[in-house]
Order: structure tokens, then C-alpha cells, then sequence
């Protein structure tokens, strides 16, 4: 047995989740597992109850608004990825949600157990903040730019759970990875959104958590091609260094996936 | 503990299991379907591959108490009345394998994404088993049998 013991609980329904959490004194919610159970397995995490809230049918979704695209928490990956209405409204962002860790991740992850894990190298907190997306839990709505607040950090509050997230509709977007070959996380990954009257360009995998690049989103709001990103100078000072990469490649690689995505988002 | 009802290979299974057991335990050490093999541990290499309600799920990354009512499909259950299934039989005939320890997760792993993709090309077939590795480095003949099979249909 690799994890901690814990007690396995089934929510049917938010409003047993918040229960079942209420009820017990460690407790943590379990989604599509893609992270948590890797986590528990290496015993850097050991919750004494673990609240399945997959089969809460209600997070599954995905609805087309006149200005906006809603996404239920619960919805994998792989269906996010396939969805016709995320194609024809965002298709950066199904782009985004296929490029997720490898096919047998996306049947499981979810896109609310991505964004409440706030991995620094995950690609959806690129889609999220790039798009200016609004955060819907139980309790509250949560604008992106106040959400992910650290490193595997978020303003979520232990019992809140995600419902779903609102992604404004965008004139153009693209998204561009450099993948770690082996785990398929984002060494780097550029999202860029041209709303016609605003930028927004947000960097995963290169720092203790996703970011904007406010200077670059200047430069692209007068020029929205790859040469305007090009001559962004981008700072090492404060990138992620490990074996994989030093924060000099990093820097770099920003501004590199920047040009592809925003090739991709003219396309 | 929780006592588990689910379907394995198409035969209804009741069982007690600890709530940490994994899947991949549980239908090693419980069921002794060793056919699904544990490779990396760490949710990369896909040599435990299985079929959860017909989508491939690593069966290392998912505790058997989630899979409670589901539907699993593992290698064992392919062939039938003893014939190899489709893409067994491919594996077999271009020699998809060399040590072999990857090939039930890559013929699991090859089944779901026959069953997604109506036309596979080569660089759909490649970016398909980014989630399997095969230390051997045998790929060009997996991905040949995986061809053979989609051309066939």
C-alpha cells in the first residue's frame, strides 16, 4: 500500500460534499484524481477522508452564452478537448485542454481540479487567467486575476468547491507549449487573448505559479503579431531552474511560445 | 474498508477492499489479472492501462473504490472463445513487441483510440501513445500494427 489510510466518502451532490468536509476534521476533495492520487501515493499528502465529488453529474457540462463559454468543474479534459461549442467559441482553449498530459489524464482530470491544484507547470491556469475567466465556486465568484495566488495557492477556501468557470469570448487566442517530454507538463506555456480592445498573455511552467506579461501585453495590444513579441526582452530574475531547464532557457522559451501562440491565434 | 461491486471483463465482481487499494492491486492481487502490468508507478509509462466505462485510464492513478459500479475492461478480456482480439492478432503479425512488458498497456491504449479516431495517420498514432513508453524503443513496429488495424476497418 503506497498511500496513508483514509476513508473513502461518495458525494452525490454539492451540498452532501460540503457535509461530508463539514463532518470530518481532514478532509480533501477528489476529483478526477490525476494529481491528488500522485500526490498521496509519494505520502506528500495524507487526508484523513477523501470526498469523491466526480459523480456529481451537475459539474459536467458545457454551455454556449452570448458573451461568454461556461464550463462545468467536473468536465475531463478529453471532453473539453472534443466539445464542438469550445472549438467554435474558444478554440484555443480546446487546443489548451488536448494538450493536457497524455489521453489516458484527459479522460480523468477535470478542469476544477487542475485550477484548484494550481500546479506551476499545469496548462489550464494559462487558459483561465489569459482569457480573464470568472471563477464560480459555492460560495462566491472569484475574477482570475485574484484566484491563483501562489504556488500550488489559490483563494479558495478549503470547503469551497469549483462549479464553474465563465471564459469571455475572445476576438482571437492561441496557446503554445513546450511540453517536459516525459510528463507532458508545461516547461512553458504562453495563452494570448486579443479582446479588440485589450491583451492578455499569461505564462504557465515558468514560474512558481502562472503570471501576466504585462509589457508584452502593451507591445501586442498596438501590434497583435509574433514580431511585436519578439521584441520583448524577457528577465530570468525569479523564473523556475531545475534539471530540466535554467531560468535563462525559461525566459527565453516565453518569448518563443509567445510567437507560436499568437501565430497560432492569427491563423 | 469497502465492499465493491463493479464489472471485470464483463463478469460481475463483488469484493472487500481497503479504500487505498489501487486499481491495479486490486486486479492483480484480488483478482489475479496480472495481464496489467505496474511499470513507472508514477502515472507516465501506461503499462497499466485499462478501460474504465470505455475510455483507457492508468489503473496506477485511480484507487478501486472510485471505480465502484464502473465497467473494466482489462487485457484479459479480449480475446474471445480463444481468438486473439484485432489488435492483438496486429501486434502479433508486425511484431509489436520486443520484451513485451509494455503490450497490454499499448493494445489497451491502441483499442480506445481505434475507437476515437476514425482515420489514423502516423503522427496521430504517435501523439496517441504519448502516454505509453516502451523501454525496448520497439515503437515502429507498435505503430505499425496499430495501422494495420485502422487500414483494415
Amino acid at each position: 500500500m503506497y498511500t496513508a489510510p483514509f476513508h473513502y466518502r461518495r458525494a452525490a451532490s454539492l451540498t452532501e460534499a460540503e457535509e461530508m468536509f463539514r463532518s470530518s476534521d481532514d478532509a480533501r476533495y477528489l476529483a478526477g484524481g490525476q494529481t491528488l492520487v500522485p500526490t498521496m501515493k509519494q505520502r506528500l499528502a495524507a487526508p484523513a477522508d477523501l470526498i469523491d465529488i466526480a459523480r456529481i453529474a451537475s459539474l459536467s457540462f458545457v454551455r454556449r452564452e452570448a458573451n461568454a463559454l461556461i464550463i462545468g468543474a467536473g468536465t475531463r479534459h478529453a471532453d473539453v478537448a472534443a466539445s464542438q461549442d469550445v472549438k467554435n467559441a474558444i478554440p484555443a482553449l480546446a487546443h489548451l485542454a488536448g494538450e493536457i498530459g497524455d489521453p489516458a489524464v484527459r479522460h480523468k482530470g477535470t478542469l476544477g481540479g487542475s485550477i484548484a491544484n494550481n500546479d506551476p507547470a499545469a496548462d489550464y491556469p494559462a487558459g483561465v487567467l489569459g482569457l480573464g475567466a470568472t471563477v464560480k465556486t459555492t460560495k462566491r465568484t472569484i475574477a482570475a486575476d485574484k484566484f491563483f495566488t501562489g504556488l500550488f495557492e489559490t483563494a479558495l477556501e478549503p470547503d469551497e468547491i469549483i462549479i464553474e468557470v465563465s471564459f469571455p469570448l475572445p476576438r482571437r487566442a492561441g496557446y503554445a507549449k513546450f511540453p517536459n517530454p516525459a510528463s507532458r507538463y508545461a516547461m512553458v506555456g504562453v495563452f494570448v487573448a486579443d479582446f479588440g480592445s485589450a491583451v492578455r498573455v499569461a505564462v504557465t511552467g515558468a514560474a512558481p505559479f502562472v503570471f501576466r506579461m504585462t509589457e508584452m501585453e502593451a507591445a501586442l495590444a498596438k501590434r497583435f503579431t509574433p514580431d511585436a513579441a519578439a521584441g520583448i526582452v524577457v528577465s530570468p530574475d525569479g523564473l523556475n531552474s531545475d534539471l530540466f531547464g535554467s531560468a535563462e532557457y525559461r525566459a527565453h522559451l516565453i518569448t518563443v511560445m509567445a510567437k507560436r501562440a499568437i501565430a497560432a491565434a492569427v491563423l | 474498508m469497502t465492499a465493491l461491486s463493479l464489472t471485470v471483463n464483463g463478469k460481475p465482481v463483488n469484493a472487500d477492499v481497503e479504500d487505498r487499494t489501487l486499481l491495479v492491486h486490486f486486479l492483480r492481487d484480488h483478482l489475479l489479472l496480472t495481464g496489467t502490468h505496474v511499470g513507472c508507478d508514477t502515472s507516465q509509462c501506461g503499462a497499466c492501462m485499462v478501460h474504465v466505462n470505455g475510455r483507457a485510464v492508468k489503473s496506477c492513478t485511480i484507487f478501486a473504490v472510485q471505480a465502484d459500479g464502473d465497467c473494466i475492461e482489462t487485457v484479459e478480456g479480449l480475446a474471445k472463445d480463444g481468438v486473439l482480439h484485432p489488435v492483438q492478432a496486429a501486434f502479433q503479425e508486425h511484431h509489436g513487441l520486443q520484451c513485451g512488458f509494455c503490450t497490454p498497456g499499448m493494445i489497451m491504449t491502441a483499442i480506445d483510440m481505434l475507437g476515437r479516431h476514425e482515420q489514423l495517420d502516423e503522427a496521430t498514432i504517435r501523439r496517441e501513445l504519448e502516454g505509453n513508453i516502451c523501454r525496448c524503443t520497439g515503437y515502429l513496429n507498435i505503430i505499425k500494427a496499430i495501422r494495420s488495424v485502422a487500414e483494415a476497418r
